[in-house]
């Protein structure tokens, strides 16, 4: 197999992630031509962004490991820049916030480095700490306990958590010495959590009737979440051997981690979301929304998963 | 030279603007495309004016034409070098007791009628200064006065929200915050100032009422 065309895994995993867009945009051209009634133009926004979304992971992705850990770090500032925008704030914690946005590189570099003891510890340690205590400097305790607990949970979802994901492809496999190894992981963990969302999403429109949370999100329903958690494990199994150390058991279990978390964070985001009475995150990715509502999910797969990967294979 | 030094920092800008910050523009399309017209906006921050001059191509840069004041944007000869050449100010003295004969600002109106019958497009913000953060101000007349003698330039309402968290007055360091740029429908000289300012107002109140904004305090 991994013969076929004299491509690399990798490249070949790749070149199947842009034969399905190639596919979905044909299915998604065939249904505005046959149904010219009804309006698909959010369909369509939706598919023109994810050419240019896939276009831009696949450069970083090919060209150095360096650039895609850059573009993590750049998705980790705009959706952090997000979440900061779309909270309460104070005025008087503006030092503050900006202290924030300076540990994302700070986060990044440990990266980079591929310093692991750092990179665990900064911002659920360090910056933990710090930010309470630049926080307080203002001597405004109004509010104070709302602010730095908001400040702490984006920090942690839009940055920690999302590290994760760059981590990977500085991670040592064990009796792999591969330099790819590492974006063969970090390449199924987001290609599996972005097929799981289009899945649940798909089932969901198909065949739902039952939601899980109407209250949180009403779209939501058991039969999108168990045909999404089906289809995506099934996915898992079978592309495991091209660019993983997985056996298919634990292919099968990835897959149904991948699956669940990426839901968890799906609606998690959609509960904040609620509760600030905003329908989309941002506007960043036409027919997306912003780029929170792109990587929800990924916000709660990529730890879970890296620690899987590193408890298992490093 | 001045022109291509204009080009280059706006391209600069644009970038701090597109990155750093990142903006929502509702209905650019309402943006005028050629002069004579003016740009009114409220006013939060510094990045206003140059927010503002970055929702139009590079192309209809040399048609802006910012009404800033005279005493902070000409306060000494490098500012009032970048103003006027870079920004391409009509500077203004704000305090009429100030406005001195033959002194750059002096007579800000026939400046501003000047600009227009030249085919640009002034930015103005009628709220007189940046006040408090994201707060609004009421509006002052001059604008009327303005619209009066040019009836046929159109008057676009843009408001803004995030540059004052972004950029506060007072502060020199630059938050980065997503922000919201509405553009209101333009407005013909409707026949009398008082008729225009109801419409201005009630432009302004529209848009900021367009979406539940975060608090900030």
């Amino acid at each position: 197999m991994t013969q076929l065309s004299g491509m690399t895994p990798l490249q070949l995993a790749i070149a199947g992630i842009w034969a399905i867009l190639i596919l979905a945009s044909i299915v998604v051209f065939a249904l505005k031509r046959l149904q010219p009634e009804r309006d698909h133009s959010e369909l369509v926004s939706r598919t023109v962004s994810w050419w240019g979304m896939i276009a831009l992971f696949t450069a970083a992705f090919l060209l150095s490991h360096t650039l895609s850990i850059v573009l993590f770090a750049l998705v980790s500032f705009l959706a952090f820049k997000e979440y900061l925008s779309m909270i309460p704030t104070r005025r008087a914690d503006r030092r503050v916030l900006f202290w924030a946005y300076l540990s994302i590189p700070v986060q990044y570099y440990w990266v980079a480095d591929g310093w692991y003891g750092m990179f665990a510890v900064f911002i659920p340690v360090y910056m933990f700490l710090f930010l309470p205590f630049a926080m307080l400097l203002s001597q405004q305790t109004e509010g104070f306990l709302k602010a730095v607990g908001t400040l702490n949970w984006g920090l942690m979802l839009c940055v920690f958590s999302l590290n994760h994901a760059a981590f990977l492809l500085v991670l040592p496999v064990t009796g792999n010495t591969d330099p790819q190894a590492g974006a063969g992981l970090l390449l199924y963990l987001v290609f599996l959590t972005q097929f799981n969302d289009v899945a649940q999403y798909t089932w969901g429109r198909l065949f739902g009737s039952k939601p899980i949370v109407p209250v949180v999100s009403p779209k939501k329903t058991w039969e999108g979440f168990l045909g999404g958690l089906l289809t995506t494990t099934v996915v898992a199994v079978l592309v495991a051997p091209l660019v993983t150390p997985f056996d298919w058991q634990q292919a099968a279990a990835s897959g149904l981690m991948i699956a669940a978390a990426g839901f968890i964070g799906d609606i998690t985001v959609s509960a904040v979301k609620r509760d600030l009475g905003v329908k989309d995150t941002g506007s960043l990715i036409p027919g997306h929304g912003g780029i929170m509502d792109r990587i929800d999910s990924l916000t709660f797969t990529a730890p879970l998963f890296f620690h899987f990967v590193r408890y298992f294979h490093a | 030279m001045t022109r291509g030094l204009q080009i280059l920092f706006f391209l600069a800008a644009r970038i701090v603007v597109l990155f750093v910050l990142g903006l929502n523009v509702r209905r650019r399309e309402w943006l005028p495309e050629h002069g004579p017209a003016v740009i009114v906006a409220n006013h939060n921050s510094h990045l206003d004016t140059l927010v503002l001059m970055c929702l139009l191509p590079l192309s209809k840069l040399h048609l802006l034409r910012p009404v800033a004041a005279a005493d902070y944007f000409l306060a000494n000869r490098a500012m009032a070098w970048f103003s006027l050449n870079i920004l391409r100010i009509i500077p203004i003295v704000r305090k009429p007791g100030e406005r001195k004969e033959g002194a750059p600002g002096a007579d800000p109106l026939a400046e501003c009628h000047a600009a227009l019958a030249a085919g640009e497009i002034l930015i103005l913000f009628p709220e007189g200064s940046r006040g408090e953060p994201e707060k609004m101000a009421a509006l002052k007349k001059g604008i009327a006065h303005l619209a009066e003698k040019n009836p046929d330039a159109p008057v676009v309402p843009v408001f803004t929200h995030g540059l004052g968290k972004a950029l506060p007055k007072g502060s020199f360091l630059l938050v980065p915050f997503f922000c919201d740029i509405f553009v209101g429908e333009p407005i013909r000289w409707p026949g009398d100032r008082a008729a225009f300012m109801e419409m201005l107002a009630n432009r302004f109140a529209a848009l900021a009422a367009e979406k539940a904004f975060a608090p900030w305090e």
